[in-house]
């Protein structure tokens, strides 16, 4: 093995604790032991809920997230039975109203952005090739949240009082006057709990992209799924405020009296509509990113080539992402706008299928030039890039506004946004798990199994959504509970409904196929794929300490450039934990830095917070006394341990 | 031609706007239009947002609370097109259909002159009670029937009720039995309507139905 030491973390090693243990030993079974012993999360319950470790943390992120969303498909299936005949008689239109409000709630804010920040909790901390994930406690309480904030809403619908005011909420329909109850508090306050844990993420993953990569992986080596979450991370520190905002204000009009959107009293209910789409168009890219990411990063493995245009990628990704705010008047081209200013977000939204287009290039360019070998992922890639296509045509055309005023708030739009969130996001997720569940296992998935999966679901899929378009061309709006059966709709709406059976026993299928690798799965080795990024570098599943070695990067496909072994940095304590950290630009090793220990704190955080949004759906009062035991988490944990790094 | 279009929930209000106030014309859910001349749609909202789409008119505008937005279209051929709401507006934003009427001019005008009548007198004896049955219940609380002291306007204007194809925003086929229907029990038909129960004894009701059916 090489050893490449670095000179500065050799330097910050003989000024400070020039005795402690260190990685450089050659025994690898005594560096194994010692690193478990520091890094291990404790077992049983205690371990379990004050565990640190971003892969356990990824893991029950992503399981919690992919529960939602069966959830949510089953809200689907209800409404789906209800709309299979005219008149329908399955369920009224009060809970109709609650079931496609949690559909689209469950779907945008617990599932599709959550599931995208689950996966790189857990795999990008192993594609830097470091440690943990930056601000490992913080992470910790970004999961707590997320989840408290997704039992609750869920809860209140049980309940009977889930929200009914659809996933955006337009005011004055959400306003005191027209929703009494708590309904719309829920809602409003699920999103203060989902914005605050990916808010969170956001932050950890920027920092550990920027200040954690393994030495030598230099910003042009970055590997694309990184690049993706950077954009991603940023995109939600800049557009999730504003819906916060947004509904702070509107949880203050109808808890405290305030008249924000009320027009009787000088408000403005189109305020609301900026607010909300400021922060809803660029979720649709912050939804899809992600995923575009998963796709570069496992073309290769797939197609034996690197990604082709790697350099075009990253600055379609970084475009799509400024360009994705320019876009969210094109929801409300219906409303009251000024000639100008539509013609200005029409020519924005035509402008963003240019990266988008050039993405695709390059993605076809990759698989037509290498040698493709079609596994389950690579299947869902395909896949993707059809829907895709026919979901970003129908975009355009609703960019479009003497079409859009057709198609708005019709079926077709319906149909364009599951074209474009289950084709664009959920096809390369699903292709994205196939391919990293030997990483978060230890055991493939089947394959025999995968294949059935596939094709239920893009053709099911296909089925079930390229009909709505027609729907929505004949006049069927959407959030509709009933029609009536002059309409004629009937027929198509019924096999609508029964190809939305086949979508859903897709998911069924796939959750059994996950179940079933679980224990049965053929074990997996540390790199099954064949592919080029840093987490192939470790054990299947990684060791708590993710790298024995922290690796060195030479080359932008690393484990091809380097093929019998990566060289390695060493120095970093092995008696407690430690990252190195490296330059943004040039990834030099800069410092070590500690990395915290497990904390009960971040729990107790997450429900004290949980008690004080909970309890401020009733009462203002909530803020004053909910702040105590808050104020009290805090401040034990981030008490001073002794030692001079303050831990995070 | 100007119409004032306000967005209920979840029925719509039509004003034919005119100079002169007796030409005035207030309606509900059926909007009629002379063929080949532009018109234009003035459009508001009382509570919440809706939205109006003829899919073979014209595409959505919204009927916003506080702010007013208009549709220019015309219609070219005679006909009657199907609109509904379109934006998302609670309960009954499934049952919130309208029509809009093209004829030919002439026939447009001789409808408008009808419309502006006020309602006739009932001669039939059971129409009287019927009318009688009308002014003395609730109802006169909340519509309004020109040519009778009943003068609300929380919900649809019934003067000329029966001239009009559908009740309850598009809900059910203008007729006897649906007439009976909702009046009795309007919460089963469209849950959460801005319209309560009414208890009316079995004869007084077949009275109302004539009454009402006999507003043309
Ligand atoms: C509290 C107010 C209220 C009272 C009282 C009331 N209505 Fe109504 N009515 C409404 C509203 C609001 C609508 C529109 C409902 C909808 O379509 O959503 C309506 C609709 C109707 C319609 C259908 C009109 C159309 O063109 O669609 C008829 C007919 C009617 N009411 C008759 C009556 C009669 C007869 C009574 C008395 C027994 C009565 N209403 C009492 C409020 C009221
Ligand atoms: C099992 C597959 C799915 C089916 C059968 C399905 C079905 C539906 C239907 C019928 C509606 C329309 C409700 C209405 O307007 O009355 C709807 C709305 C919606 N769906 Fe799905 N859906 C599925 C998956 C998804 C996924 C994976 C996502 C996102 C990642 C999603 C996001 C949404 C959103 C945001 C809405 C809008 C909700 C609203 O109007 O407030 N759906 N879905
Ligand atoms: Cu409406």
């Amino acid at each position: 093995m090489s050893v490449t030491e670095s000179d500065r973390l050799k330097e910050q090693e003989e000024r400070e604790d020039a005795g402690a243990p260190r990685d450089s030993t050659a025994d690898e079974a005594e560096l194994h032991r010692v690193l478990s012993e520091t890094w291990g999360t404790k077992p049983g319950f205690w371990g379990w809920i004050t565990t640190v470790d971003h892969k356990l943390i990824g893991r029950r992120y992503i399981a919690t997230t992919f529960f939602f969303l069966f959830l949510a498909g089953l809200a689907a299936m209800v409404m789906r039975a209800q709309l299979a005949q005219p008149e329908g008689q399955v369920v009224g239109p009060d809970l109709y109203n609650q079931l496609f409000t949690m559909h689209g709630t469950t779907m945008m804010f617990l599932f599709a952005v959550s599931v995208m920040e689950a996966v790189a909790v857990f795999i990008i901390p192993l594609v830097m090739g470091t440690r943990n994930i930056a601000f490992p406690r913080l992470n910790a309480f970004s999961y707590w949240v997320f989840l408290f904030g997704g039992v609750m809403v869920w809860g209140a619908f049980f309940l009977n009082i889930g929200p009914d005011v659809g996933w955006f909420a337009y005011v004055p329909l959400s306003g005191p006057e027209f929703s009494p109850g708590k309904r719309a508090d829920f809602w409003a306050q699920m999103i203060t709990f989902t914005e605050v844990a990916a808010l969170a993420v956001a932050v950890e993953l920027i920092v550990t992209i920027l200040k954690q990569r393994a030495p030598g992986m230099t910003l042009d080596r970055i590997p694309l799924f990184a690049w993706a979450m950077l954009v991603t991370a940023f995109m939600v520190m800049f557009a999730m405020p504003s819906v916060m905002v947004g509904s702070s204000m509107l949880i203050m009009d109808r808890l405290v009296g305030t008249h924000f959107f009320n027009p009787a009293e000088g408000g403005d209910v189109l305020l609301w509509q900026h607010l909300f789409w400021f922060f809803g168009h660029p979720e649709v890219y912050i939804i899809f990113v992600p995923a575009s990411g998963m796709i570069s990063v496992m073309l290769p493995a797939f197609t034996r080539r690197p990604v082709f245009g790697h350099l075009a990628l990253v600055l379609s990704v970084i475009s799509i992402g400024i360009l994705s705010f320019g876009l969210w008047v094109h929801h409300m081209f219906v409303t009251a706008l000024p000639q100008l200013g539509e013609s200005f977000f029409t020519a924005s939204s035509m402008l963003i299928a240019i990266p988008n287009g050039i993405q695709i290039f390059c993605w076809v360019a990759t698989i037509v030039s290498g040698k493709p070998r079609y596994a389950t992922p690579m299947l869902f890639i395909i896949g993707f890039i059809i829907t895709f296509v026919i979901g970003g045509l129908t975009g355009v055309m609703v960019a479009s506004v003497p079409l859009d005023t057709q198609v708005h708030d019709s079926y077709f739009v319906v149909a364009h946004f599951h074209y474009v969130l289950i084709g664009g996001a959920v096809f390369p997720l699903l292709g994205a798990v196939y391919y990293w569940f030997p990483k978060f296992t230890g055991r493939m998935m089947s394959e025999r199994l995968g294949r059935w999966n596939f094709w239920l679901a893009f053709l099911g899929f296909n089925a079930a959504f390229f009909p709505m378009h027609l729907l929505g061309l004949w006049g069927m709006p959407r959030r509709i509970y009933t029609y009536q059966p002059e309409l004629n709709w009937g027929d198509m709406n019924l096999f609508v409904s029964l190809a939305a059976v086949v979508v859903f026993a897709s998911f069924a299928l796939f959750l059994w196929n996950v179940l079933y690798s679980l224990r049965h799965g053929e074990p997996a080795g540390d790199n099954p794929w064949d592919a080029d990024t840093l987490e192939w570098a470790t054990s299947s599943p990684p060791p708590a300490y993710n790298f024995a070695h922290i690796p060195v990067v030479t080359a932008r496909e690393p484990l091809w450039a380097e093929r019998r072994a990566l060289p390695v940095a060493v120095g970093l304590r092995t008696d407690m934990r430690e990252l190195v950290i490296t330059s943004v630009t040039e990834a030099r090793p800069e410092l070590r830095e500690s990395s915290p220990d497990p904390s009960i704190w971040p729990l107790i955080s997450a429900i004290a917070l949980t008690g004080l949004f909970i309890g401020s759906i009733f009462t203002p009062w909530a803020v004053v006394y909910g702040s105590i035991p808050l104020t009290i988490a805090l401040t034990a944990w981030f008490w001073p341990k002794g030692d001079k790094e303050d831990e995070a | 031609m100007t119409l004032q279009v306000t967005g209920h929930q979840w029925w719509w209000e039509i004003t034919y706007q005119d100079p002169s106030p007796e030409r005035v014309l207030r309606t509900a859910n059926e909007i009629h239009i002379p063929t080949g001349r532009p018109v234009r749609l003035v459009l508001n909202s009382t509570d919440v947002i809706h939205s109006m789409w003829v899919p073979n008119l014209f595409g959505k505008r919204d009927l916003l609370p506080g702010l007013q937005t208009v549709i220019d279209f015309q219609a070219d051929k005679p006909g009657v097109y199907r609109g509904q709401c379109a934006e998302f507006c609670g309960l009954q934003h499934a049952r919130m259909g309208f029509l809009v009427v093209a004829e030919p001019p002439e026939a447009f005008d001789a409808w408008r002159l009808a419309q502006l009548r006020a309602a006739e007198a009932p001669k039939e004896p059971e129409r009287q009670r019927g009318e009688q049955v009308f002014l003395r219940s609730s109802c006169i609380m909340c519509h309004q029937v020109r040519g009778t002291p009943s003068a609300g306007r929380v919900g649809p204007e019934l003067t000329h009720l029966a001239t009009r194809q559908f009740i309850a925003a598009g809900t059910l086929p203008m007729n006897r039995g649906n007439l009976a229907g909702w009046i009795t029990d309007p919460q089963s038909i469209k849950p959460g309507a801005n319209m309560p129960m009414t208890q009316i004894p079995p004869r007084d009701l077949q009275d109302l139905v004539s009454y009402l059916e006999g507003l043309r």
